[in-house]
């Protein structure tokens, strides 16, 4: 790669990175929840967008990065106030400067008109565009230009003021400059020098005469004083001495005329304790600049699964040596036991390096909200609850789709128009509250509403309609509720156009499927409504206990477990379509036998022969599961099962034991799930201890 | 002997591309994403020149100046204030921390050399 593109490359990372951690801010800020940093870092981002571009002439993404930096300049300083227009304004800028961005990158032609439009508008908000102060040092340019070529004279009286030298401007380099623009003669002027006891050394005391004769022309003399006409009194006179054509006094008096230092006309003068201090010394804002470097996700993800085949071998030694006698090789026992921790810490470390907090995929959600809400006529108000909740980036990526389905269904369908609230005795505002946990080694995210929730007999009836049930089907509310999920359900009535793309929760539904996750949903006519969405963290490495049922393995996620037990033949009663039951401490459990569940041969059948493994589903729901043997506890690395052959219900992924056997990976909430869809369409339900 | 320069900015296209064209140009060049970090590089070792944004987090370029002032090591290496047109409070105020000079962006390679040149020749 050429350093050119090199540096195409790096400027538009750069241009994302900034993209998006000032939008952050920009949305913290729209809730009234950020400081002046804020406004500075958005200003900032925008102000080196532009510089970039400009270095690379993209020229439009220049032109509308500078108008929009001018208003953002101005915001920062407080000389504008950000209201909910002009937040709005703010934002669509920022959309704007993506876009073209984006343009520059991709070579394709930017929306001139959009840009346009929006810069107007920033102009307006701003005030009548101000006028270009006038800077001194062009007012030395500009005077006086005679043409080039020509042999001129130019006289230069020069007297700095201290102030030149405090600024690191050599006068000697000036003296330099000049000779190399032609023949140079220098007087110096010792009159204002004192005698060596009374002199300050950081005063200015001498002054010099410049006698240049050059075919330069004026400016570029003039040039050489750029940096030091505000620290010195200049006097500037220019004569041709070849060819005189025009009137030689006339051209004197154009170009000579003292240029006093010209602070008195010069912006006005900002002390040093007035200039806007953005930063104390030292004041850092943590993860602002916390130093980090970027890698590319191959290589992160090759390491992940090369430490998950550490972990799978070490598992392997631990067992082998398990069944050594170790008198004799206590060190070699030992030593395993180390490793197997600084594994474990090497695991979960390298995991760490994966795992992204979800606040990226929330911070759409604001926006969204309010845009939809706004086109609606609905007043909508977002919570966001657990935004540094961290799952694995792959997971993060497959979030956000979902995620805008849940929360546009919740505004579309959920949330009722402020007058119908008012009626139902609701504050006009709705609330949705979004947040994200760990719960049962899976991340559940819930979108909850405080809306109308699912009208039941609609839904029923449309079932009925497209045939998915039948008329005389007895369904438990919550199954009703969980119909929106059926597949052919969503039509053109059912989604409206602000939902989208008539992609129906079906859809949603299966590509969490894929992922390993599920999707449910509870709801309370007249309350609201709560979506809850649950995924695996799927290279996790997971604490678990091993079973055998007949002569296969299975893994139980650890925090899934409260215990185990061979229960007592009296504990155990059937009931009419509903299966066996555990009594446990006053309350019934249901029992699932996992033999019967994935038909497995020669396993125990009786639960009183076996062992029942109480287990929480992730609503709280328990179980009881019917093995043969519960084998031991292991740390296990997941291997996703859908990669390798294909998604089962009751299983969340597969794993390699210590010796070598595939171990399937139990999924209780889908278990659960399971055995329940085998009673569904039968009779209606007993609510049992949950 | 070779003039070494600290080009500050939080910008890394920024830095890429003024360490490239300086370093072509015959100049070493030594990086900081911001004031703060300018300090830092300075204390390991002196400079011949110092070219900074002003528009940085932590600690921007008015601020640097003035500590690079205060700093008797750094009382004559001339200062260079990379700024906008539109930024003339910020230059005025830079000016009077004490930059040297300035440039203004965008700025085209040829242009850093030459206002360089000038300052730290």
């Amino acid at each position: 790669m050429s350093e050119l593109e090199q540096f195409k490359k790096t400027y538009f990372e750069e241009c994302s990175d900034l993209l998006s951690s000032a939008e952050t801010k920009l949305i913290s800020l729209g809730e009234g929840a950020a400081g002046p940093d804020d406004l500075n870092a958005i200003f900032r981002a925008v102000h080196s967008i532009k510089g970039g571009a400009g270095a690379f002439g993209f020229e439009a993404l220049v032109r509308f990065a500078h108008g929009f930096e001018t208003a953002l300049d101005a915001l920062r300083n407080g000389d504008l106030e950000l209201d909910r227009r002009s937040h709005d304004l703010v934002l669509r800028g920022f959309d704007m400067l993506s876009d073209l961005v984006r343009n520059s990158r991709d070579g394709t032609p930017p929306d001139q008109a959009r840009a346009a439009a929006i810069a107007t508008e920033l102009d307006r908000w701003r005030g009548a565009a101000a006028a270009p102060s006038a800077d001194p040092s062009t007012a030395l340019i500009a005077a006086g230009t005679a043409p080039a070529g020509t042999l001129r004279r130019i006289v230069i009286r020069f007297r700095p003021t201290p102030d030149l030298l405090r600024k690191a401007n050599e006068p000697l380099l000036l003296v330099r400059e000049l000779k190399s623009l032609g023949r140079l003669e220098v007087i110096v002027d010792r009159s204002h020098l004192p005698s060596l006891d009374a002199l300050d050394v950081e005063a200015a005391y001498l002054a010099w005469t410049f006698i240049l004769e050059t075919t330069a022309d004026d400016s570029a003399v003039r040039d050489v004083f750029e940096f030091v006409t505000d620290d010195a009194q200049i006097e500037f006179e220019s004569e041709i001495i070849a060819d005189a054509p025009a009137d030689p006094a006339e051209r004197r008096a154009a170009g000579a005329g003292s240029l006093v230092p010209s602070a008195a006309n010069a912006s006005p003068t900002t002390t040093p304790s007035a200039a806007p201090v953005e930063r104390r010394q030292g004041d850092r804002r943590s993860g602002e600049r916390a130093s980090s470097i970027r890698v590319d996700i191959d290589r992160i993800d090759r390491l992940v699964n090369m430490v998950g085949e550490i972990v799978i071998t070490q598992a392997m030694l631990s067992q082998q040596v398990g069944q050594l006698h170790l008198d004799n090789y206590t060190g070699l026992a030992q030593g395993l036991e180390q490793m197997a921790q600084h594994t474990r810490e090497l695991q979960e470390s390298v995991m760490s390096i994966r795992a992204q907090p979800v606040k990226s995929v929330f911070a759409r959600m604001p926006r969204l909200v309010r845009e939809l809400a706004t086109s609606l006529g609905k007043d909508v108000r977002l919570e966001m609850v657990g935004e540094a909740t961290e799952v694995d980036k792959t997971v993060i990526e497959q979030l956000s789709d979902p995620l805008v389905h849940m929360v546009r269904n919740a505004i579309d369908h959920g949330i009722e128009m402020p007058d119908a609230r008012i009626a139902k005795g609701k504050p006009p505002e709705g609330t949705i509250i979004l947040s994200a946990e760990h719960r049962s080694g899976r991340i559940v995210i819930e979108v909850a509403d405080d809306g109308a929730g699912i009208n039941r007999e609609r839904v029923r009836q449309k079932c009925i309609e497209r045939g998915l049930i039948s008329a005389d089907q007895v369904l438990d509310n919550d199954e009703i509720d969980n119909l929106i999920f059926a597949p052919g359900l969503s039509t053109a009535d059912q989604v409206s156009n602000i939902s989208g793309r008539g992609v129906g929760m079906d859809v949603v539904k299966r590509n969490i499927q894929e992922l390993g996750g599920r999707v449910h949903i509870r709801s309370t006519p007249g309350q609201g409504s709560c979506f809850t969405l649950s995924l695996p963290l799927t290279l996790a490495v997971l604490d678990g206990m091993v079973l055998r049922v007949g002569a296969d393995r299975y893994v139980l996620p650890l925090t899934n477990i409260i215990e185990s037990l061979r229960p007592q033949p009296a504990a155990v009663t059937s009931l009419v379509n509903r299966g066996d039951v555990l009594m446990i401490r006053g309350e019934y459990v249901e029992l699932i036998y996992v033999h019967g569940l994935f038909s497995i041969p020669d396993a125990v059948t009786d639960a009183t022969r076996g062992l029942v493994v109480l287990v929480e589903a992730e609503g709280g729901e328990k179980v009881g599961l019917v093995v043969d043997e519960i084998l031991g506890q292991q740390q296990v690395v997941i291997k996703s099962l859908e990669t390798n052959y294909r998604q089962i219900d009751g299983i969340s992924a597969a794993t390699i034991l210590g010796d070598g056997r595939v171990a399937l990976i139990l999924d209780v909430s889908g278990i659960r799930q399971s055995a329940q869809g085998r009673r569904a369409a039968i009779e209606p339900n007993l609510r049992l201890a949950s | 002997m070779t003039r070494r320069v600290l080009a500050v900015d939080d910008s890394k296209t920024m830095r890429d591309m003024v360490a490239f064209t300086l370093k072509q140009a015959g100049y070493e060049v030594v990086e900081a994403v911001d004031g703060s970090n300018a300090l830092t590089m300075l204390a390991g070792g002196p400079v011949d020149c110092i070219i900074t944004d002003l528009n940085m987090p932590v600690m921007d370029g008015i601020q640097l100046i003035r500590q690079v002032r205060a700093d008797p090591k750094h009382r004559a290496t001339p200062i260079l204030m990379l700024t906008t047109e539109s930024d003339d409070t910020k230059k005025s105020a830079g000016r009077e921390a004490g930059a040297t000079g300035w440039l203004v962006k965008p700025f085209n390679p040829e242009k850093l050399v030459q206002t360089v040149r000038k300052v730290c020749p």
